[in-house]
């Protein structure tokens, strides 16, 4: 007798040999995860089109997780390396997946300038407050006071709101969930993948392992707690006045307009220069 | 967007004949006529010519030019748009090339192939921007952490701005390595004439693609040559690159020391075994020569003045002019220490390749002249030195 195996519909979409995935017990970046595929999923996305870039970080391992082309770049440098990819087929759909503390401290002048030139990259971040990987160190999303293995007496940094940083820097679309919202969450990604030029979701996820411990939320749950008691949605609201307290996280889309994106720009140069010198040519 | 974009190569994409130009804009014109169709850089002098002109003609042959925020960045996009299947370029100087060092690493973990253009000027630090120097001869070597192998070659006149460039792509296409073109601000900044040749006379090499199913295809599995056939993204074989040790598939290996050794030892013998295909130099009047100048850049062409001068008054003088800094001529500089009595070795720094010299030499003595700032040596100098030795 034969026996029948079912295979998990997002199969498709994930890079078996690569499974397991190195992420602790209680990180949100499953969910992360799961929300780009199932946008993927319902978006039919052409696999063979789609690019995931990643930095380094816990996220940073999605570029290996997903099964399309992608690349797992030097920390910080996932936006600079996207452009390029970009910028040389505009035909490919481009995805950032990364970290805060990737895309702000060490990557913060690439995502600025990306934002700036209205790049056509979807960029999700997860937003943990820490660096993960090497232990949780303080970075520039660390609320003020915390505690992290480089902030034992507390953090005295002011955080990043990355919100406001991106649509002051020029994204296109701009909204912050937390992994509790996964449904409206995944309603971003699709919008996200359906716009031309540089969209940014801010997902702030739950490090319990790392984060967490030092700040007397040790689970998975009692972080998601915290996402669910702080977390206010409110749509279109000034991202200047959405910093992340201990009492209040809003999240919900606050930009969504119409912008020429640069790679569009730079080609309908091309094509007018190239006629015009194909002219003079004869 | 695309299919459309890389039709457009026109008529103007190579300006066949005879040109009076400046070597950054030669070095420029030689990476469209290797088909280069990807600059990405940062202003800095004195390359910023190589920029400003790509900028003016990318455009009109469906290339793209674009200034990124800084010199990390701009080597990262390199990297990005040569993954489409681009061949792609940037261009600096020493400030510059340290920060492109972090990628260029990156660029050689991934097997990327791209040119990356230093004419050199004064250093450390910001140093002196308008005044050439040789520099950065070592860090072209050891810039980026790791062990690795890498190809380097120095130009000595406005017309090898041009041949070198396209030879360069055609090495980083074939061993998927970044390649460097260590120039000077004086070959930089120079003005000769430049002859491009008729298309058909220009040899182009494209990078080896992938002749098996997506199922089969593994993206670091090298051939007999130790280079693996490259795929680009948007091709549909949905493969993984990182900059973390990997095994032949492209996934992370991080606590495998066989993977690594594998991997590492590869990186390096690609370029170490195939040295005689990669390096170049020129030898002048070495067959008997007793004392014989080894150079390259701009320093060469003073050394072979020097040289002809000695000749004219008895001395059995000879040139090895190094094209190829790295992989480093050490055959070539090893049959010249066997015959000649004495080398004498002229470069604008204080010592660096003259230590790889020595090093091949062995007992033959190595006479080195240092030079810094404005001027390279003059030929007098250099005959000088020659005829101190003997």
């Amino acid at each position: 007798m034969v026996e029948q195996v079912l295979e998990h519909p997002f199969l498709k979409y994930l890079r078996s040999a690569m499974i397991p995935h190195i992420w602790c017990p209680g990180c949100g970046n499953g969910i992360v995860l799961n929300c780009f595929v199932h946008a993927l999923d319902e978006l039919q996305t052409d696999l063979d089109k789609l690019v995931v870039v990643s930095g380094i970080g816990c996220i940073g391992r999605t570029a290996g997780y997903t099964n399309t082309d992608s690349f797992h770049t030097t920390h910080g440098r996932a936006l600079a390396f996207a452009s390029g990819v970009k910028l040389a087929n505009p035909e490919l759909e481009v995805v950032v997946v990364s970290g805060d503390g990737d895309l702000f401290a060490i990557g913060g002048n690439h995502f600025i300038h990306a934002a700036r030139r209205n790049m056509g990259i979807k960029v999700i971040c997860a937003n943990n407050f820490n660096y993960g990987m090497t232990g949780g160190q303080q970075g520039p999303t660390t609320p003020l006071e915390a505690f992290t293995a480089t902030s034992p007496y507390g953090n005295i940094e002011h955080p990043f709101n990355l919100v406001h940083l991106a649509a002051a820097s020029g994204a296109v679309y701009v909204a912050r969930w937390t992994t509790l919202h996964v449904r409206r969450l995944t309603q971003s990604i699709k919008k996200a993948l359906q716009k031309e030029g540089f969209c940014f979701i801010e997902v702030i996820s739950p490090c319990p392992e790392i984060f967490g411990r030092h700040n007397k939320m040790r689970s998975g749950l009692e972080m998601m707690e915290w996402f669910k008691k702080a977390s206010e949605v409110d749509s279109f609201s000034d991202p200047a006045k959405a910093e992340i307290t201990p009492d209040r996280i809003v999240v919900g889309e606050f930009i969504d307009v119409e912008k020429l994106s640069y790679e569009k720009l730079l080609h309908e140069k091309i094509s007018k220069i190239n006629e015009r010198a194909m002219e003079q040519v004869g | 967007m695309r299919g459309e974009m890389l039709s457009m190569t026109g008529k103007r994409a190579l300006l066949t004949g005879s040109h009076f130009m400046n070597g950054d804009v030669a070095c420029a014109e030689g990476a469209i006529a290797a088909g280069c169709r990807f600059f990405a850089g940062y202003p800095i002098t004195p390359a910023t010519e190589i920029a400003e002109h790509l900028s003016q003609r990318m455009p009109e042959i469906g290339g793209i030019y674009i200034q990124m925020e800084d010199e990390i960045a701009s080597m990262a996009a390199v990297i990005g748009a040569s993954y489409t299947g681009l061949k792609a370029m940037t261009a600096t100087s020493g400030p510059g090339f340290s920060l492109m060092q972090e990628n260029i690493g990156l660029a050689v973990m991934t097997e990327t192939p791209c040119v990356v253009v230093d004419i050199m000027r004064g250093g450390p630090s910001t140093g002196q921007p308008t005044l050439p120097g040789q520099q950065d001869v070592m860090q072209a070597k050891w810039g980026s952490h790791g062990d690795y192998g890498i190809i380097a070659m120095s130009p000595s006149s406005v017309q090898e701005m041009f041949d070198l460039t396209v030879e360069a792509f055609n090495l980083s296409e074939t061993y998927r390595v970044p390649t460097l073109l260590m120039g000077d601000e004086i070959v930089g900044h120079m003005w000769e004439k430049v002859v491009i040749p008729s298309a058909e006379r220009i040899r182009t090499v494209n990078r080896k693609k992938p002749n098996v199913q997506r199922e089969e295809y593994a993206p670091f599995m090298p051939d007999d040559d130790l280079v693996p056939p490259m795929a680009c993204f948007g091709e549909g074989y949905r493969f993984h690159a990182t900059g973390l040790t990997h095994d032949e598939h492209g996934y992370p290996k991080t606590s495998n020391s066989e993977v690594q050794t594998r991997l590492v030892r590869r990186l390096c013998e690609k370029i170490s075994k195939n040295a005689d295909k990669i390096i170049k130099v020129e030898e002048v009047m070495l067959d008997d020569a007793d004392v014989v100048v080894v150079a390259y850049g701009i320093v060469a062409r003073a050394a072979l003045s020097a040289v002809r001068k000695a000749r004219s008054v008895g001395l059995k003088a000879g040139l090895l002019r190094l094209i190829t800094l790295w992989p480093f001529p050490e055959e070539q500089v090893a049959r010249v220490a066997k015959s000649a009595k004495m080398i004498v070795m002229p470069e604008m720094n204080c010592g660096q390749l003259v230590r790889e010299v020595e090093r091949v030499a062995k007992c033959t003595p190595v006479s080195f002249l240092s030079k810094l700032g404005e001027d390279p040596h003059t030929p007098m100098e250099i005959f000088e030195a020659m005829r101190r030795s003997c």
